[in-house]
């Protein structure tokens, strides 16, 4: 059984908590207590009908205080899958509550309201899926119920959806026409859908191939920390903990430690505490190097044969995500992985526009949700790759040295 | 599939692995809340295979209300020994007497709110800049918006509005001086996933996991144990019936389930065939009002 990590998206009103409860209960994760609680809370509703949209209800506080907590998490089981669902809310702070949820999914779930088909808003969540290279994407086309389950209708969508898809360059598109309320192609085929040959969106999300996801080509690891037991029968025991960020790394590899550019071999490699042959993406490995060098936290082993960049001036794409405007010429903090350098944002070349993708020029500072293209500049070198190429090498947040808040999500170039 | 895939086990071993080096790292004092329930043996497990071959790097605290079952009481001991680790005890007996706290009463009076109390003055005692809590957000709905390195003022108390979008597997947790992080490593497990985990790696459990005779009385459909520390009332039934706990926590707030299972197998099973959540079945704490975890919450308790 693996894993799989799915966002969904879409507004209030495209039936997003329901497809959510649906899926949940539907596939029976809900238990007897939970769903005894929201039937207390639906007692508007006719009798007998749950609303399913109360499953995924936020807290007393966000009612109160009239806010939304970025993302929640949902978890449900099949026999094939297990599932991690990041529910995003739907409008306020849409970009930052967005790139958070999505910044581990392997796939996306973008809803589109059969009566409105592609909006603004479809065209913003998929942009989104696209600067964060999200690999899947499902399009399920909601309320076809209240289009009269029309294939026409559906076949549009499909049209319009896949000239979006085309200037974004999103691939691996499936579409799925259902109806969260009714429950419709969600778990089970619908027999409502004649014409539809494809399957419900539950097979789709327990077959979609996820492990080419993973690099396994380029080896990228950051040590996290260095294991020195200094006992008596350990005494010169070094091993560099860290989680592999991509890639397979063997005993006898060439590697080398960078930003220093010491050059060694792999000596001994293990995985929780046994001695193993190889290690591959996205383990937490521990490494052991033949020779003696210096290695701290933040360095990174790659192979000697394939290096990543080192460089202490780059580009990046950022989303903004905090209430004081990023000026150019501000100091943060850069945590790539785990490494964590004083980095100045020299200029702020141009803003995207998250509907369009049109390049906007910057008046004043970049507000809470924007997302700019900027030219950085760390203390010393930071190790990376381009997030194009590999994503969990070219991804980093910077984080205010004064109220110590993460402020941006980090897209190097 | 190819020989470098991870099932969802593994996987989600790797990221708490990476999580508790990532604490290690960043933090100059950690501290892991031991329980005695499965889910901080589990994190204990997880801690031990981070570090191996050295120690885990920070002590085990138990905040002891008084009320835990002698059987994971004794369990906590035997692992703290065998794992190596510095046991820290702080008993809320003692906070009571010394802060002149009122015991809440009541048939089942529970310490649980007051643990917080003992748990604040922990912190501060050994000045704990971060503190390891196995709570899971499949628990309950005010966990499900948890962050894994959650930022807590000096009162301890968790505010929706500062915390921190988390992105990718990056944890900031830098702090101001006396604020503390509460980090959740097992954030993305469920309880079945903890389960079978321990199946997979053979973990020990304290005995009381499993089916046996006990002396318990019936409240509201709930199964509670005798102790001296619940009301016993004239209509109470005491029947001795064969149960076993689905969660361990206090003996005045924990509810048992009948049971004749008497291994991982067969536990396994019966939870896979309930169709009730973990905390509607076991704790009697969480019926009290329907934000009891989010008010807890908010009041520092984990």
């Amino acid at each position: 059984m693996d894993l799989l990590r799915f966002i969904t998206a879409g507004s209030v009103d495209d039936g997003k908590s329901t497809l959510i409860g649906r899926l949940l209960y539907d596939s029976k994760n809900i238990l007897i207590d939970q769903l005894e609680a929201i039937k207390k809370s639906t007692r508007n509703r006719e009798a007998g009908e749950v609303d399913l949209a109360l499953l995924t209800d936020g807290l007393r506080a966000e009612r109160e205080q009239g806010i939304t907590i970025d993302v929640a998490y949902r978890y449900f089981a099949t026999d094939k899958r297990k599932f991690i669902i990041a529910d995003a809310p739907g409008h306020v702070q849409y970009t930052r509550n967005m790139v958070t949820g999505a910044s581990n999914a392997n796939l996306i779930i973008i809803l589109v309201d059969a009566r409105q088909g592609v909006v603004e808003q479809t065209r913003r969540h998929s942009i989104i899926a696209s600067l964060l290279r999200i690999p899947h994407v499902v399009v399920a086309i909601n309320k076809m119920d209240l289009v009269g389950h029309s294939q026409d209708v559906y076949n549009n969508i499909i049209i319009d959806y896949a000239e979006v898809a085309r200037q974004l360059g999103l691939k691996d598109i499936t579409y799925i026409p259902i109806s969260a309320l009714n429950g419709d192609n969600i778990v089970d085929r619908s027999q409502t859908f004649s014409w539809y040959e494809g399957k419900p969106l539950l097979e789709v999300l327990e077959e979609v191939e996820v492990d080419n996801d993973i690099n396994l080509v380029d080896p990228r690891f950051q040590v996290q920390l260095v294991i020195r037991p200094q006992t008596e029968e350990l005494h010169d025991y070094r091993g560099y903990a860290g989680k592999v960020i991509s890639g397979i790394y063997k005993t006898g590899d060439k590697v080398t430690v960078l930003p220093a550019g010491t050059e060694t071999t792999i000596a001994k490699l293990e995985v929780a505490g046994a001695e193993v042959a190889e290690v591959f993406a996205p383990q937490a490995a521990v490494i052991q190097l033949a020779d003696d060098v210096d290695v701290s936290r933040g360095d990174s082993i790659v192979s000697s044969d394939n290096k990543p960049r080192v460089s202490n001036e780059f580009d990046a794409l950022l989303c903004w995500m905090d209430e004081k405007p990023l000026l150019a010429g501000n100091k943060y903090y850069i945590q790539h992985n785990s490494r964590l350098l004083r980095v100045v944002v020299k200029s702020i070349e141009y803003k995207l526009d998250v509907n369009s993708l049109d390049q906007q020029p910057v008046e004043g500072g970049v507000k809470l949700n924007e997302v700019v293209k900027v030219k950085m500049k760390t203390a010393s070198p930071l190790v990376f790759d381009p997030y194009e190429a590999i994503g969990s090498n070219g991804n980093a947040i910077l984080v205010d040295e004064t109220s110590n808040s993460t402020v941006a999500a980090v897209l190097l170039q | 599939m190819s020989n470098y895939h991870l099932d969802y086990l593994e996987q989600l071993e790797a990221e708490s692995i990476h999580i508790f080096r990532e604490i290690a790292a960043q933090f100059e004092r950690p501290a892991l809340l031991f329980s005695g329930g499965k889910d901080s043996i589990t994190l204990v497990h997880l801690a031990r295979k981070a570090f191996t071959p050295g120690k885990i790097p920070f002590p085990l605290v138990h905040v002891d209300t008084g009320h835990n079952f002698p059987e994971a009481l004794d369990y906590r001991d035997q692992l703290a020994a065998e794992v190596g680790a510095t046991l820290v005890v702080r008993q809320v007996e003692d906070t009571i007497r010394k802060k002149n706290l009122t015991e809440p009463k009541g048939k089942f009076a529970s310490r649980n709110w007051l643990q917080t109390y003992t748990l604040l003055d922990t912190i501060e005692e050994f000045a704990f800049d971060a503190c390891i809590g196995g709570a899971r957000r499949d628990e309950e709905k005010a966990r499900a918006k948890e962050r894994i390195f959650s930022v807590r003022d000096e009162f301890g108390q968790w505010d929706p509005k500062l915390q921190r979008p988390e992105l990718w597997n990056i944890y900031n947790g830098r702090i101001q001086k006396g604020e503390n992080v509460r980090v959740f490593p097992i954030s993305n497990w469920t309880e079945l996933d903890i389960w079978n985990y321990i199946r997979k790696e053979n973990i020990g459990l304290p005995s009381i996991y499993f089916s046996h005779d006990r002396e318990v009385i019936e409240h509201e459909g709930q199964l509670v144990a005798m102790s001296e520390f619940i009301r016993i009332d004239e209509d109470d039934k005491i029947s001795t019936r064969r149960v076993r706990y689905r969660t361990v926590g206090d003996m005045t707030c924990t509810a048992a389930v009948e049971s004749t299972a008497t291994n991982l197998d067969q536990v396994i099973e019966e939870i896979i065939a309930t169709r009730v959540s973990e905390r509607g079945e076991t704790r009697i704490d969480d019926r009290v009002t329907e934000a009891a975890m989010e008010d807890r919450k908010k009041n520092g308790y984990f």
